[in-house]
């Protein structure tokens, strides 16, 4: 709900003293209406203005740092309901929990399983990004000294939980430095959080049952100045959970309700690693902030759902790519075959993973077509015979085999003739359906 | 503070469409399956109605399939080798109330079996198990468009599912499913336009809309999964604006779109960095499910009995209006 010129103009101070570089306040007021410039650049502006001209430009749902430094996340400012509509922008964190009275080498059995788990998959990196350190011990200083342990293992932003907001002052001390998030201010005990977030300068979880108190409470907790919270609506059960995250999401972009414009928890309930998966998945889908994952969900079950974000989160305006140049499939020699295609990301994958069903090792050589698939790169001219010849030079794909045979995908069977006589390799027509390569590479092998 | 609900108010709802036919119905199956019917987004209880389930179904096929890693085809053993002991596995064992029947031999560049063979196999199916049927032919045009009617024969009066049909071979399968009152299987590329447009095509033959899955081409968890994903979601906003050539319930098939990709097939030694293999394969198909039916998906068809299981867990759970408590 940005402001017109003439609103911001009587927010300002009036004085016309050019100090901001602008001739007149009006003239001012008229660029920062178009979104140029800054309110700072006005020396003399009011509190009062500050803050409604900050409230006019905040985005419907808050956007929220967790951590510090190149681990950093950020979650939170959608601006849409359906990612067709738009993209979803900011990933769900995911955190895994350890509890602070598991044994010393027990944690820090999970903490290497989750530093060796990360791998790269189309140029993303693919990892758990948090740790849920939870308090359940007797001592009251344990939660410090699990929290220490994890931050010396794993560079990640951390998740602080406490019922007593002392335990987490007693952790913050240690490793309030990195920016935790920290939980959980609820509406009995709400103005000992607000402090610690402000000491520490914290993202603070607002936890209330059903979405009226919560509300209330994260208006409460914003009064009393603190803005950077991460909603937990404390819903029975996975329905209520949907349909608490589809109420959010639905009214702070629809009706721009403030009390609820911030990112959400979700607490993945304990007991059953099955439905614990599938719990996580139905709301990294449908509106989850920092998703909260239990003890007994492994890597092999986490391995699904990171990829499901990223899927659910690449804009699909953007298609992802892959990079240009010569991939080897299992160890090809020499010898081995080369299948050209495009650089979208689905494209190879899919090539791919047939010419590994087919077990023949080969090689893919993979064309920068603006990460498009074979069809409508063809169609836009960017799969031509003359960017595979070029593709071939740039990448010397005659050193790499020792014969002069490529095998192009059936859809452009149309460019066999030119790119022949171009490069004078011979060029083999393959299936159309990537699905018919293992047949077509296998009846080749034996032809 | 009171916080002011949103609540949609659609205008139109899925089509219900039902499979398999009982005795009363002309048919020999144990019982029926109704999908369809809902007037909300999925499992938004607070907005409108799911008067129907989601329901899953095992796929099976008439020749042991060659691709399916070790992992997979333990769960069923022998069973493999024949399509009947497969079928009675999956309903006997594995409680399985939908089978979806893949005729794989008959692909030209494989067994090449001939069209009445898969009618004799079909046939034996139906004998067998009780449970009402899908029928997948191979994907190729030409053979399924010979295989189509003689297995839309074989199974008359059951309302067996026969697919796929897409734009290039709808018009002998939408004729032989509407002479023997069966459902149709109709795909499109992950296009919404092409999707309502076969729709069009297909009604206008005169088939009911009632007789007509819509296949949205499944896309993989890590290969696509998200065009699939969003192409389902406007499907299913269409048909609840009032698009009857949306609204008809949609099929997918997780469990072949998971098996294919190494995430799935590849044994721990293979993938150690990925872990214990079982649990990453199953909560791969299941994970691929899920988004699935948060997309809009009203029949899942499976490969592992254990996702499946899984998957029919979360539905139940997500079909209790007020949820249940884990
Ligand atoms: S600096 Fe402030 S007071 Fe001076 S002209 Fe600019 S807007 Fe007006």
């Amino acid at each position: 709900m940005a402001l017109t010129g003439l609103e911001i103009y009587k927010l300002l101070p009036k004085k016309n003293c050019r100090e901001c570089g602008s001739p007149t306040c009006l003239a001012f007021a008229m660029q920062l209406a178009q979104g140029k410039g800054s309110l700072d650049a006005c020396p003399y502006v009011s509190e009062e203005a500050k803050e409604k001209l900050g409230a006019a430009s905040q985005p419907p749902i808050r956007l929220v740092t967790i951590g510090t430094g190149e681990h950093a996340l950020q979650v939170g400012d959608e601006t849409v309901l359906f990612r067709h509509d738009k993209t979803f922008f900011h990933q769900p964190p995911l955190a895994v929990t350890v509890y602070d009275d598991w044994e010393d080498a027990r944690i820090q059995a999970r903490l290497a399983e989750l530093k060796a788990f990360s791998w790269e998959r189309v140029g993303l990196v693919l990892r758990v990004d948090m740790v849920a350190v939870v308090h359940r011990a007797e001592e009251p200083g344990r939660l410090a000294a699990a929290a220490q342990m994890v931050q010396a293992a794993l560079p990640y932003p951390l998740y602080l939980e406490s019922a007593e907001a002392g335990a987490v002052e007693a952790a913050l001390q240690a490793v309030g430095a990195g920016k935790p998030l920290i939980a959980a201010a609820t509406p009995e005990n709400w103005q000992a959080w607000v402090e610690l977030a402000k000491k520490y300068g914290c993202p603070l979880v607002v936890s209330a049952e059903g979405l009226d108190a919560l509300a209330e409470l994260a208006e409460k907790v914003a009064a009393a100045g603190v803005k950077d919270l991460v909603l937990d609506s404390r819903p029975a059960t996975l329905v209520q959970a949907l349909t608490d995250q589809t109420q959010i999401r639905r009214l702070a972009i629809r009706k721009k309700f403030r009390p609820l414009g911030y990112p959400t928890l979700v607490r993945v309930p304990q007991g059953d690693a099955w439905q614990a998966t599938a719990y996580a998945a139905t709301l990294i889908a449908k509106y989850g902030g920092v998703l909260l994952l239990p003890a007994e969900v492994g890597i092999p079950n986490v391995l699904p759902l990171v990829t499901l974000r990223q899927n659910i989160y690449t804009d699909p305006q953007k298609p992802i790519q892959v990079q240009p140049g010569i991939y080897p499939v299992g160890e090809p020699g020499p010898d081995a075959p080369v299948l050209v295609t495009t650089n979208f990301s689905l494209t190879y994958f899919t090539v791919m993973s047939d010419v590994e069903a087919s077990k023949i090792p080969a090689y893919m050589l993979i064309c920068d077509t603006d990460g498009t698939s074979v069809l409508t790169a063809w169609a836009a001219g960017k799969f031509s015979a003359e960017s595979i010849a070029e593709t071939m030079d740039k990448f010397k794909l005659a050193e790499k085999v020792n014969h002069r045979r490529l095998i192009l995908p059936g859809f452009v069977a149309v460019l066999s003739g030119k790119l022949q006589s171009l490069t004078n390799w011979e060029v083999v027509v393959g299936p159309r359906e990537s699905a018919g390569l293992p047949n077509f590479l296998r009846a080749r092998l034996s032809a | 503070m009171g916080v002011e609900l949103q609540r949609e108010k659609w205008v139109g709802r899925v089509t219900p469409v039902t499979l398999g036919a009982t005795a009363a119905e002309g048919g020999t199956r144990g019982h029926t399956i109704t999908v369809g019917g809902e007037t909300t987004l999925p499992f938004l209880h607070f907005e409108g109605q799911m008067p129907h389930a989601p329901v899953t179904a095992l796929e099976i096929w008439d020749m042991p399939p060659a691709d399916w890693p070790p992992l997979l085809l333990d769960a069923f053993g022998d069973a493999v080798q024949d399509p009947v002991s497969w079928a009675k596995k999956c309903v006997d064992e594995y409680g399985a109330r939908l089978l979806c029947l893949r005729l794989a031999s008959t692909a030209p560049d494989g067994q090449n079996a001939p069209p009445e063979a898969a009618a004799d196999t079909v046939r034996a199916v139906l004998k067998a198990v009780d449970v009402p049927l899908i029928v997948l032919g191979c994907g190729d045009f030409d053979k399924d468009n010979q295989v189509f009617p003689k297995v839309s024969d074989a199974a008359a009066g059951e309302r067996v599912a026969i697919g796929i049909a897409e734009q290039n071979n709808y018009k002998s399968l939408v004729a032989s499913c509407m002479m023997n009152n069966h459902v149709i299987l109709s795909q499109a590329p992950i296009d919404i336009n092409i999707q309502k447009q076969m729709n069009i095509l297909i009604t206008e033959m005169g088939m009911p809309p009632e007789r007509i899955l819509m296949d949205p081409t499944t896309g993989g968890l890590g290969y696509g999964l998200e065009y699939c994903y969003s192409i389902m979601e406007r499907i299913r906003l269409g048909a609840l604006q009032g698009d009857k050539m949306l609204a008809m319930p949609l099929i997918v098939f997780p469990g072949q779109e998971s098996w294919r990709f190494k995430e799935a097939k590849e044994p721990e030694s293979a993938a150690p960095q990925w872990g214990e293999q079982y649990t990453r394969a199953i909560s791969w198909e299941l994970t691929t499910a899920v988004a699935l039916l948060q997309a809009g998906a009203d029949v899942l068809v499976f490969r592992h009995p254990e996702a499946r299981r899984q998957t029919e867990r979360y539905i139940e759970a997500m079909m209790a209006p007020a949820g249940v408590e884990a």
